[in-house]
């Protein structure tokens, strides 16, 4: 049977090409409609999809047509549902789909709300094509297209400078990093002359694990390695998604946390039967994962704004995603990815939510300033399910985050690219997780008390209006979706125990290489777990220690540890260090020595100097050198002539 | 249908022409309009009569057509298209069309006279495409320059006296030169019949000492370098792009930079295939630091027409890159960046043009926020940059993709440097045309000036959205543009083929640890 994959994308283009063309001349509420109802057939179609999973192959192909053709080339616009593809359907289209309902209310009332569900469309298109793709290529054209979606989405407040130039730093460093993807395309075609899976993994899968550097499927997974840290805000090129939080908060939800920056790990999984038998990118998979879990957990400690504390936690679970592929644990990865999709997205809808309430507020202790008596009270749907979400991304014991975080941690001493010292890097960045999310939970939503530590900063922006407006809770638009995911958030752990979950994707990942067993350590499950739920509970304890017990503490270690205080407040200067290094000196060169310099005093210099030099060259040539197009014509006419004539009467033949 | 298929090439080189003297008896200057658009109309549907009734197995010339013209000298009126002129043809007729659209009310002064100038360039690019005799190429190669040197010095901005005049000094030092090669293979071979001397030449029966091929090699080489233009001979382009008016720069950009590339693939690749071997290395040099020079150049610049002027340079290197690679990918990708540069480029020329035609200023630090009053603009501004940038699903990213998988994989030294220097020009290419598009439509909208822009009307609305359906339609379904070209460019490559190796696969990967 057909199961005509196509029409789940083509759905979302559909809701996006109807709001461009008709949006502005429909009200919101018909503009939001569409952008929901296309998204609704969407998710409506791939639960079809999932319920005919026992009657069709896997992995399940279908081909319409040729994309790309050119000598040996031959990319077609082909779909494959196997059981990874699967997850990232349901995950994208249902998480989506709540987002999407999330934003009618919170986008309520906010100018070109048309052009947001047109864009949140395209970018559910892209998204989709990303995921049930069948090849590299096509893949690659959701891979650019979420991330235009995203630059587009980023700089949506298209007036504020902040956002347009957060929009665009999106979308260059992402393009850093597709050009590595791109050339380890280029590889792949070199090596495997095609691009399709199916028709490149059983190739891949005949060759052996290589050792060192140099080899082609290393060098291949690297390359490909250096699309994913773009795309999923790793270390070097994390850079861009704290400032994407210029973006509309939903945007942030589904875009910047639940789907497309996941697409890296994706690719990874994706690519597994490549990775498998490169031992050494996978260990660069690995270290750059646990250290990108850790330095951005770090500087999520001190963050103010609500948002870039979830941003920075985003970048730090990206990292625990990619230590389970760097252990070659990718289930565990997946796993993880769509446990963070529930709370993450959930956490972010419920910031937004706290924002909405605030009336555009983001700074933490701003918030608890205009919320006297806690946040809690006013709002206490967000605050449950804020509650649940980050209950889940601490690890606290029975909700989802504890499942995948844990199973990771677990995979990463025990498998065979696995090392303790990865899992320590990755419990301490748990410890800190637990931290700076329960610091977020106390500060936003409890009451700082009389002996509140609020003078010691500096008001937010909306302070000093009183209190005229008290926070409220947001509608049943926002609040119904937050309830959906704060079950999932709470839930959806539990297809994981007994490693079902992992047992499902297991055809996807099993890509003949046996030396990648992991070597379990007997008990070491129990006590893997102890140790992760200790680090739980002290982060817990810690910041409620530091932000409701006695708040004067944190600013007293700040004091005490100054120089380490002001390196993780400013973020490391990583972004000031890339505009030193690179993006100023790039620009300074470009306009003094290329443009100025070599064009136009070297190369405009000689041809003018050229010109003036035939200027003067004498009185009957001055005529000619004058600039008189009529004259050149005739002269070049006259010596083609004679040319002719010469050849015709006296030239030699050959 | 016999005849028509017999002369259609002749018709569609004409109608243009045939245009002028209705022109010149146009009451008014709206008549004038209306002939002008009647003319490229009819030119641009004769012209789809082409790939409808194109062979797409033949690799060689179809629709040809051939009279006598200078016996005395065997010059033929010669003409046709194959693979590598038929689409470039329809992009003539096509742009020409918009050129006529964009100047409706751009240009108020002479109107006759500056429709009977762009007919008169129509008809020269078309018979450039479109000869198979060299000196009806060089004739009507010398028959682009005057109408469009006129164009600039004429219907211009402030210094368009010395732009036109560098732009005709320049074009014509390589004319000359290419001139000087065509009268020596008249010479040498005793026909100016391209199919003659390429079938002499392959046969042996014109045989060419190395040095003989290398000079008749530069002589064509450096008037299309000029045209194309190649770093360093590219310094015109962007003085003539700020200074023509918006129809100019469109044809400029969209046709007339595209006789350079056409002419290497024609000539300098088919009649002179060891000569190109041997200055392959350092032209691909040349058309890699144009693509890295030209962006980092744009990303400076500021004024936006020079901007996508610059941009060009950057675009065109990776068609030279692709072309001088000798690979069937390389080139039917570089054959295709030459469709998708001209809609493109075009597009954008004509985006600048219509923020002249209200403000009357290039300047970047003009704008700002233009999206806040002209929101549908802005759109198609979004729609077309990002189909330069190279967005996949559009038409700029086949072309690109096609030319670096094909240089990466190409049989030549350095091939993977190669095409790795050439895909750092895809970053930087995001960086200038984004860092444009934010410093003019995003942001706030400050400048009093533009609080009361007024969005498209229909006619801009139409002439947009035209580039736009066909950069989607492009980027969609370019194998039904490629099927077409591609048994001519196989020919054109099959010289630069070699002896058939081991696959690299078996040789490295066994390398592997089993």
């Amino acid at each position: 049977m057909s199961l005509h994959l196509w029409i789940i994308p083509l759905l979302c283009f559909t809701g996006f090409a109807a709001n461009l063309l008709g949006g502005r001349r429909w009200s919101d509420r018909v503009a939001g409609a569409v952008g929901v109802a296309f998204v609704a057939a969407a998710f409506g179609y791939a639960c079809w999809v999932a319920a005919q999973w026992s009657a069709i192959p896997h992995p399940y192909l279908e081909t319409h047509g040729l994309w790309l053709q050119a000598g040996a080339l031959s990319v077609p616009f082909g779909f494959q549902l196997d059981q990874l593809s699967l997850v990232m359907l349901l995950i994208v289209t249902g998480v989506g789909l709540l987002i999407h309902i999330y934003s009618l209310g919170y986008m309520h009332g906010e100018g070109g709300f048309y052009r947001f569900f047109a864009l949140l469309n395209v970018f559910m298109f892209f998204m989709l094509t990303l995921v049930l793709a069948n090849n590299y290529l096509l893949m690659f054209i959701g891979w650019e297209g979420v991330g235009f979606a995203s630059y587009m989405l980023i700089g949506f407040y298209f007036h504020k400078d902040s956002a347009s130039r957060a929009g665009m730093k999106a979308f260059i460093v992402n393009r850093i990093g597709d050009f590595g993807f791109l050339i380890g395309l280029f590889l792949i075609f070199t090596y495997f002359h095609t691009f399709t899976f199916t028709q490149l993994f059983p190739q891949v899968e005949k060759l052996g694990v290589e050792a060192g550097w140099t080899g082609p499927l290393t060098l291949i997974a690297l390359l490909l390695f250096v699309g994913a840290t773009g795309k999923s805000a790793q270390i070097p090129l994390y850079v861009w998604l704290p400032d994407a939080m210029e973006g509309p908060t939903p945007v942030s939800a589904l875009i910047h946390a639940a789907t497309m920056v996941t697409a890296g790990v994706y690719m990874v999984s994706r690519s597994a039967a490549i990775f498998d038998r490169a031992p050494d990118a996978l260990s660069v998979v690995l270290a750059i994962g646990a250290l990108t879990a850790l330095w951005a957990a770090s500087i999520g400690l001190l963050q103010r704004d609500i948002k870039k504390v979830l941003a920075y936690s985003t970048i730090s679970q990206l990292g625990y995603m990619f230590m389970a592929c760097g252990a070659a644990m990718y289930g565990a990865g997946v796993f993880h990815l769509m446990t963070h999709a529930f709370f993450k997205g959930l956490l972010f809808l419920g910031a937004g939510s706290v924002i909405h309430a605030l009336h555009g507020e983001q700074d933490m202790w701003a918030i608890r300033r205009g919320s006297p008596g806690g946040l809690r009270k006013y709002a206490p749907v967000t605050f449950i399910t804020f509650l649940i979400a980050t209950c889940a991304i601490s690890g606290i014991p029975f909700f989802s985050g504890y499942y995948s975080k844990d199973l990771i941690l677990y995979d990463v001493l025990t498998g065979a690219h696995g090392s303790v010292l990865w899992w320590a890097v990755g419990t301490v960045a748990a410890l800190m997780t637990s931290f700076y999310m329960f610091r977020a939970l106390f500060v936003t939503f409890f009451d700082g008390g009389s002996h509140a530590d609020t003078a010691a900063h500096a008001p937010g922006p909306h302070a000093g209006h009183g209190e005229p407006h008290l926070p409220h809770e947001s509608p049943k638009l926002m609040t119904v979706p937050l309830m959906i995911l704060g079950f999932l958030a709470l839930t959806g752990g539990y297809i994981g125990i007994g490693d079902r979950f992992g047992h499902f994707l297991d055809p996807v990942f099993a890509t003949g290489v046996p030396a990648l067993a992991s070597h379990p350590i007997a008990g070491g499950e129990l006590t893997v777990s102890a140790i992760s739920v200790g680090m739980a509970l002290l982060g817990l304890f810690t910041a409620w220690l530091f932000y409701i017990k006695s708040p004067a503490l944190p600013e007293k270690l700040g004091r005490s540890f100054h120089g380490l205080y002001t390196l993780i407040f400013n973020k490391y200067w990583i972004d000031e260090l890339y505009g030193a290094a690179i993006t100023r000196p790039l620009a300074a060169f470009s306009r003094t020595v290329l443009w100025r310099g070599v064009d136009v005093g070297l190369i405009d210099g000689a041809v003018n100097g050229v010109a003036t030099l035939a200027q003067d060259a004498g009185e009957g040539l001055r005529r000619q050198a004058s600039g008189n197009i009529r004259s050149y014509a005739t002269w070049v006419v006259l010596g083609a002539t004679a040319i002719l004539v010469y050849f015709y009467f006296g030239g030699a033949r050959v | 249908m016999g005849f028509f298929n017999a002369t259609v090439v002749s018709w569609m080189i004409f109608l243009p022409l045939a245009g002028i003297p209705f022109l010149l008896f146009a009451k008014s200057d709206r008549a004038a309009r209306w002939i002008a658009l009647a003319a490229t109309l009819v030119a641009f549907l004769v012209s789809l009569h082409l790939p409808f009734h194109f062979d797409n197995a033949q690799g060689g010339f179809q629709f040809l057509q051939q009279h006598a013209w200078i016996p005395a000298f065997h010059i033929h009126y010669l003409v046709g298209v194959d693979g590598l002129s038929l689409w470039l043809s329809v992009l003539t007729t096509f742009l020409s069309v918009l050129g006529v659209a964009v100047s409706w009310k751009a240009i108020t002064k002479n109107v006759t006279a500056f429709f009977v100038m762009l007919l008169l360039l129509e008809t020269g690019m078309l018979g450039v495409f479109c000869s198979v005799d060299l000196f009806l190429f060089y004739v009507f190669w010398e028959i682009t320059l005057v109408p469009m040197a006129f164009l600039i010095g004429i219907w211009g901005h402030e210094r368009r006296l010395y732009a036109a005049v560098k732009f005709f000094l320049y074009t014509m030092a390589g004319s000359v030169l290419m001139l000087g090669s065509i009268l020596w293979l008249y010479n040498l071979s005793g026909t100016f019949n391209f199919i003659h001397i390429k079938a002499a030449l392959a046969s042996g029966a014109l045989a060419l000492s190395p040095a003989t091929q290398l000079w008749l090699f530069l002589g064509f080489f450096i008037a299309f370098a000029i045209k194309v233009p190649l770093f360093p001979f590219h310094t015109w382009l962007p003085d003539a792009h700020v200074e023509a008016p918006t129809a100019g720069s469109v044809l400029l950009a969209g046709v007339l930079l595209k006789m350079g590339p056409y002419g290497m693939l024609r000539f300098n690749l088919e009649l002179f295939p060891q000569a190109a071997r041997v200055c392959a290395p350092w032209i691909v040099a040349l058309g890699l630091i144009g693509i890295i020079y030209g962006a980092l150049v744009a990303f400076v610049q500021p004024n936006m027409k020079k901007l996508v002027a610059y941009s060009s340079v950057s675009h065109m290197g990776f068609i030279i890159v692709g072309v001088f690679t000798f690979s069937l990918i390389g080139t039917q990708g570089a054959i295709y960046q030459m469709l998708n540069h001209g809609i493109s480029t075009g597009g954008l020329f004509i985006l600048v043009g219509m923020l002249y035609e209200r403000r009357h200023t290039f300047e970047l630090s003009e704008y700002g926020g233009i999206a806040t009053v002209m929101p549908i603009y802005a759109a198609f501004f979004v729609w077309i940059v990002l189909s330069s940038v190279g967005l996949p699903l559009l038409n700029g990213f086949v072309g690109e993709f096609l030319i670096m998988l094909g240089t990466f994989t190409a049989a030549v030294a350095h091939a993977h440097l190669y095409a790795i220097l050439a895909a750092l020009g895809v970053i930087l290419g995001a960086l200038y045309l984004l860092h444009w598009t934010r410093l003019t439509i995003w942001g706030e909208l400050s400048n009093a000036k533009n609080k009361l822009l007024a969005d498209l009307d229909g006619r801009e609305l139409a002439v947009l959205a035209s580039i736009a359906l066909l950069t989607l339609v492009m980027g969609l379904a370019s194998p039904y543009f490629l099927n077409k070209t591609q048994a001519t460019t196989a020919a054109a490559v099959a010289a630069y083929q070699p002896p058939p190796v081991a696959p690299a696969l078996s040789a490295s990967l066994h390398g592997a640890r089993p």
